[in-house]
Formats: C-alpha cells, structure tokens, sequence
C-alpha cells in the first residue's frame, strides 16, 4: 500500500443535533477551521485540515441532521454533500446513550452505499446509565467499522482516524447491512423502481432513489417529474399517491432494522432509574420555576456584562484610542490635514468602536454558548415557546434576542443556536428591534430634558419598540413564509458538564468572524460616513452629510424635526450613541452636553422631542449590526429589506408620535 | 372505542403507544425519523394542560407544541388492556 502513503483524504462528519459531533470535529481539526455560509444558505459551514502522519484529512462538518429526507434546507445539504460530493468516507457520529434515534441516520447512510464509519461517541454516558453496548456485535451487524469514543475526553479520535484510513485503503471490504423496507411495501418499491429505470441521474444509487420518492420527498420527487417521460411519471404518481402513508411504513421499517441491531448488541437495556436530567428539569421546565430560573440566568449575564464588560469598554475607550491617536498625531505630524483626519476620525475610530464591541461580544457569546453546550438552550426555548411562536419565531429564538438589551450584534449572530433556518432568518430580520444599550443610552440623556416624567417615556418608547418586534415577527411570518405554521419539535438533551474547549473554540470563531466580515464593513462605512461629513470644506455644517440631511427636511417636517434632527439620526449609523455628539457639533454646544440639553430644550417641541426619540430606537441598525446581518444572512437582499424596513418603520413611527402627541396637546 | 387519544390528552407519568400520526406529509415524515412510529412506546413527562408538552421516546426527551401533539394519535396503557379485557 506504499502509493497510497501520504494521500488526502475528503471527510465528511454527520450525526444527529445533540451527539458530541461538534466535539468531535474540533478534536480532529483544532484551530484549522474555515467557518463561513453554505454557499446561498443561512446554515453554518464549518471544514478543517489536519494531518496524521504524511496524510491529509479534508474534513467537512455537515450540519446535524436527524435523517436525510429534504425536511429542511440542512438535511438537503448534508444530502446533496454526500451524494455529489462523494467524500472519501462518511463518519456518523451516533449518541450510544440514546442509539436507537440516533442510529436512525445511520440506516439512512447505509442506503446510500458510501464508505460509513460509525463514530459511537458517549459510551461513558451509555455506562453510567447501565447500558453496556458490545462494539464488536454492532459492527458485525451494521457491517461497517464502530469506533467507540469519548470525545470530551478525547477518547476514541486515534482509533477512529487509523479506521478512517483502513477504509480508504481497503474500501471495498465493508459490506454494509442496509435496512429493508417493511415487508408490505416491498412490491410497490420495485414497481417504482422499474418505472424510474435508466432515468435515476448517475450520482443517486436507483434503488435509494425509490425509496425517497416512495416517502414523498419533495425535492427529489422534482427531479425525477421532470426527467421521467410524461406516462411513468403519471404511473409513478399514482403509486405515491396511493401509499401516502409510507413515509411512516418506511421509517417504522428502519426503526425495526435498528430494534434487531440494538438486541443483538447492547447488553443491559437501561432500567428506568431517575436521571441527574430528570431531577433538574423538574425545575428547568416548569411553567413557573422554569420561567423564573431564566430569569435569573438572564439577570446574571447583564450583571456580568455591567460589572465586567462595560468597564472594560471604557478602559478601551479611554486608554486604547486615545493612545492611538495620539501616535497617529505625533507620526503624522508633518503630513497633511486631512490625512491626519482620515487616521485619526476615520480609522481609528472606526477601529475604536469594532474593539469596544469585544468584551460585551465575549459575555454574550459566552453565555450563549455555554448555555447551549450544557444543554439549558433547550430547556429555556421549552419554557418560552408558547410566547414566541404568536410571533412566528422559535422559542430558542428567545435568548439572542434578549442579549439584544444589550447589544443587537450578539443577538444576530446568537441566532445560530436556532435549528429551523426559517426561525433563525426571521429573528434575525427583527433582532435590530430590541433597543440597545446604546439607543438606551440616547433616551437616557434627552428624555429628561423635554418630560417631567422621563421614566414613563423610557419604558413606553421599550415597549413600543418590543410591540413592533412582535408585529413584524408577525406580518413578516404572514407574508414572507406565508404564515405557515412553525412546528414546534425540540430534542431535550441531556444535561452534562461544558466542555471548555468547544466553548472556547465557538467564542473564538464568532469573534474572529465578526472581525473579519462585520469589522471590514464598519471600517467601510465609517470612514465614508466621515468624509461625507467633513467633505467638501472641512465641517459638518457645510458637509455632504449636512446636504444630504437637508434634502430629507421635508420628511423631517412631518415630525416636527429640522435638517440637524436628521443629520444626528444619519450619523447614529456608525455607533448609536454618536447621535448626542452630533447634536452637539450642529447646535454650537461645544462638548459639554449641559450646554446641549439647554439650547436642544429650547430648539425643540416635547412633540418633535418624541417623535425624535421614537425614530432613533427603531431607526436602520447600527453599521456592525447591519454587517451582522449580512454575514450571517450571506445576503444583500436580506440585509437591504431589513435596514429598509425599519427606515419606514421608524419614520412611520415617527411621524404617527408626533401627530398624536400634537393632538393630545404634548407641548 | 375511547381508546384512540391524541398525545396531548395524556396525563404526566402515563405511559403510551404511537397509533397514528395526522397532519401533513411533511410534519408526518419529520415525526416518524424521530421515532414516532406505530407501535413506539411514549411516556408523558410533562403536560400541564396547555402549552407544550414532554415526552420520552426511544431512550430521548421530546418536547412538543400542543399543536404537534394534537396530531399525534396514541393508545393509552390502561385503555389498552381495558380494552383487551
């Protein structure tokens, strides 16, 4: 075998959600990971590199998946991976403590006659549960290697890589034992199949072909309508149409493969004792414990953020940029002005304001994903659902967007915990609703200025915006996904301890690719938004941005707003809270805001005021949310719709505040 | 012939067995690569009467919508044997 020494070899990981693959993949590839979209889908791709010996693994993370049947865009993709990408080898990664649903993709692999390894992760889990599966017994019984493993512990990866190798070398001795259908649908599948003939494309084995358009399968059921000649199809058609049931007939089939895989090979069924689970979600998922065990969570993430995030933003804020423009000023001391001003204006704090994102990003992604890796995820969108699905969302929908409070960049990237991509679009789409710290932060200094009763004012402009959140969920879910009903099915893991370095590795990869995709966006766009404000003569007064401000006065008149009004809302683009500083620049107050609230209190209506207010926290996103959007979306179109939305939203919102406030005499 | 119940009828701590699965193809074949098969063993876990509920099925925790398990048709443990009786 020496020619096939130091070959690459192309790996493709599946299992099922909740099975360790993840674990799994990080101990095969490490920090060699390539994160990014599958190309025109909200669904997470990750591969990697790694090498053992003089080989090379390409290895692919598909997206869990519970079977292969095109229920959803990433069942689809792991499909349509393996069967046109034909990787070298398919490794399974199956859950020994729940084996019998998670051997259900297995028997969907085994169909597809590609070279499987069965990664049998957990089997100290399995142990401590009193079940006992003989590895030996379920190999001569699937047919294919079974490599038991650990992963937390990062046992079983040497054996399963050295089996990986084994296989490509020899690939021809597997000999898997694939299920049969149910005995009585075997005749319809070969009638089926003798129909489809010759017109099966060349990449789908014929048989496995059947089998998906017995169980209705949509996509595939396309595909073979517009191959088929127009009277095999018509017969194949009333075939499926007379077995409607047999996506059910062949599941209980592949369940019954897995009942006589599962006798012949684990020793000591489970006896039904209380689990450490059980016993938590006595509490976890109760109506009302449950509700207030979120609670307290949630409360300790925002203590967390304000004792040690917030901080740490101001150190940055008030060490790191200053330092750096004050080396920008000495280096560029000679070079012309506007340089300096691009350095110092433009990059710097542009650069400033991506890293004073990171340590609230850090908490955020922290506790998304520890909370996800122990299992809670689950157990907090159980308690939620009910609430979030009037809004066509998912209850796992629920933590992102509330980590919104804080900021809407963790709450768009957050999304990723949610499996259904339908859910995770739409809650990314009304993500930038939940008003931000910042935003917060605008309310907070000017609503004292114009009301007697600020407070009341605050907590109606957090309502309004979380009543409009819940409307577009709902209009959105109405017109886009046709108000389709979102079924609410969610595996509950079992509880275990975090494991560090998933963790560690998930935080890593969400900073590095807010960096990466968000930072380049915000670093664009501020430093446009600088040269529009200072071009063509050198202040903000007489800037393009001042121009371009004019130019909406007529939409501001409606509120009660003037061009400066509109210039301030603009310039919250590049961070929110630069509302108050623009403000300041354009009404002559200098830097002291004391100097602001007065001239501001003069300038404007409590009306105006309002509807200033309403607008600027339900305004288009700030830039690195918008970039968030796009990264995670991995669309313009997408990214586009959402900041248009909002812009008419949030002048609707406006214009209606002002009015009403006008009527009802606020003034 | 009260023997027929949908899932989201049956009390916590109850024990089951999947008759049928109602709804559209789609919803049906989600469910049956679950497990929810005919024949398949369910025990209740939670059902407080609204909201959704939580099962076991095939050595895992399931949790439903009451919508979902309006659709899923089961054969109680004591109904049954009631009904052999």
């Amino acid at each position: 075998m020496a020619e096939r020494e130091g070959r690459s070899v192309r790996v493709a990981l599946t299992g099922q959600p909740n099975v360790g693959k993840s674990t799994v993949f990080n101990l095969l590839t490490g920090l060699n990971q390539r994160v990014g979209n599958w190309p025109g889908k909200t669904v997470e791709q990750k591969s990697g590199t790694c090498h053992y010996g003089d080989w090379t693994f390409d290895v692919v993370d598909l997206p869990g998946t519970y079977s292969l049947s095109a229920n959803s865009p990433e069942e689809l993709i792991a499909r349509e991976h393996i069967i046109k990408e034909k990787p070298d080898v398919v490794v399974a990664i199956v859950n020994a403590a729940t084996l019998e649903r998670s051997l259900y993709l297995v028997s969907e692999l085994l169909s597809l006659h590609v070279p499987v390894i069965v990664g049998l992760n957990m089997v100290d889990v399995a142990e401590q549960q009193g079940c006992k599966i003989e590895t030996h017994v379920l190999e001569a019984a699937l047919g294919v290697p079974v490599v038991p493993m650990v992963a937390t512990k990062g046992q079983g990866v040497r054996e399963l890589v050295a089996r990986i190798q084994e296989v490509v070398c020899d690939g021809a001795e597997c000999t898997p034992n694939a299920p049969d259908i149910r005995a009585d649908h075997k005749d319809v599948l070969d009638r089926i199949e003798s129909l489809l003939g010759d017109h099966v494309p060349p990449e789908y084995p014929r048989t496995w072909m059947a089998l998906k358009i017995l169980e209705g399968d949509r996509q595939l059921t396309e595909l073979m309508r517009s191959r088929l000649p127009e009277e095999a199809w018509e017969d194949v058609h009333a075939i499926i149409k007379q077995h409607e049931d047999a996506c059910v007939a062949v599941a209980s089939g592949r369940y019954a493969w897995i009942g006589r895989m599962i006798r012949a090979a684990v020793v000591k069924p489970r006896a039904g004792e209380i689990l450490l689970t059980d016993r938590l979600d006595h509490w976890a998922t109760h109506p009302l414990w449950g509700m207030l065990i979120l609670a307290g969570i949630l409360g300790i993430t925002f203590w967390l953020t304000y004792t040690f995030g917030t901080p740490l933003q101001e150190m940055i804020d008030v060490f790191v940029t200053p330092t750096l423009v004050g080396l920008a000023r000495e280096t560029l001391a000679t070079a012309p002005g506007w340089i300096e001003g691009l350095v110092v204006d433009g990059i710097i704090h542009s650069v400033g304001t991506v890293l004073t994102f990171f340590p609230i990003l850090m908490i955020f992604f922290a506790v998304l994903s520890i909370l996800d890796d122990v299992g809670y995820m689950a157990r907090a969108a159980y308690v939620m659902d009910r609430f979030m699905h009037l809004m066509g969302l998912h209850g796992k929908s629920f933590l992102p967007l509330f980590l919104g409070f804080g900021c809407n960049v963790p709450a768009v990237m957050g999304a990723r915990v949610i499996e259904s991509e339908r859910a995770r679009l739409l809650t990314i789409l009304v993500a930038p609703l939940v008003p931000c710290a910042a935003r917060m932060a605008v309310v907070a200094s000017l609503a004292p200025v114009f009301f007697s009763a600020p407070t009341i004012v605050t907590w109606g402009l957090i309502a309004l915006n979380l009543f409009i959140l819940a409307l577009s969920g709902f209009v959105i879910n109405k017109i886009v996904f046709k108000g389709e009903h979102l079924a609410f099915i969610m595996e509950l893991p079992l509880y275990h301890l975090p494991n560090w370095r998933t963790i560690a590795l998930t935080i890593w990869q969400r900073l590095i690719s807010f960096l990466h995709k968000a930072g380049t966006i915000i670093l664009i766009v501020s430093i446009v938004v600088w040269a529009l404000s200072v071009l063509p003569g050198g202040d903000i007064d007489g800037s393009y941005l001042a121009s371009f401000g004019r130019l909406l006065e007529p939409i501001g008149r409606w509120m009660g707003l003037d061009w400066r009004m509109m210039v301030a809302l603009l310039s919250g683009f590049v961070a929110k809270e630069n509302a108050i500083a623009t403000l300041g620049v354009l009404f002559g107050a200098g830097g002291s805001e004391v100097g602001l609230t007065t001239i501001l209190g003069a300038a404007l209506t409590p009306a105006a005021a309002l509807a200033f207010l309403v607008v600027q926290m339900l305004f288009i996103p700030c830039v690195a949310t918008v970039g968030a959007i796009k990264q995670e979306t991995g669309s313009w179109r997408l990214t586009l719709f959402d900041t248009g939305f909002l812009l008419v939203v949030s002048l609707m919102g406006g214009m209606l505040a002002y009015r009403v406030a006008v009527l009802v005499g606020v003034s | 012939m009260s023997d027929v119940q949908s899932l989201s009828q049956l009390d916590t701590g109850r024990t089951a067995a999947v008759e049928a699965l109602r709804g559209g193809h789609g919803f049906r074949s989600r469910l049956a690569a679950l497990g929810f098969t005919p024949g398949a063993r369910i025990t209740m876990l939670q059902n407080v009467g609204h909201g959704p509920i939580i099962v076991t099925l095939r050595d895992t925790r399931i949790a439903l919508g009451r919508a979902e398990a309006n659709r899923i048709l089961v054969v109680s443990d004591r109904d049954a044997a009631n009904g052999r009786a």
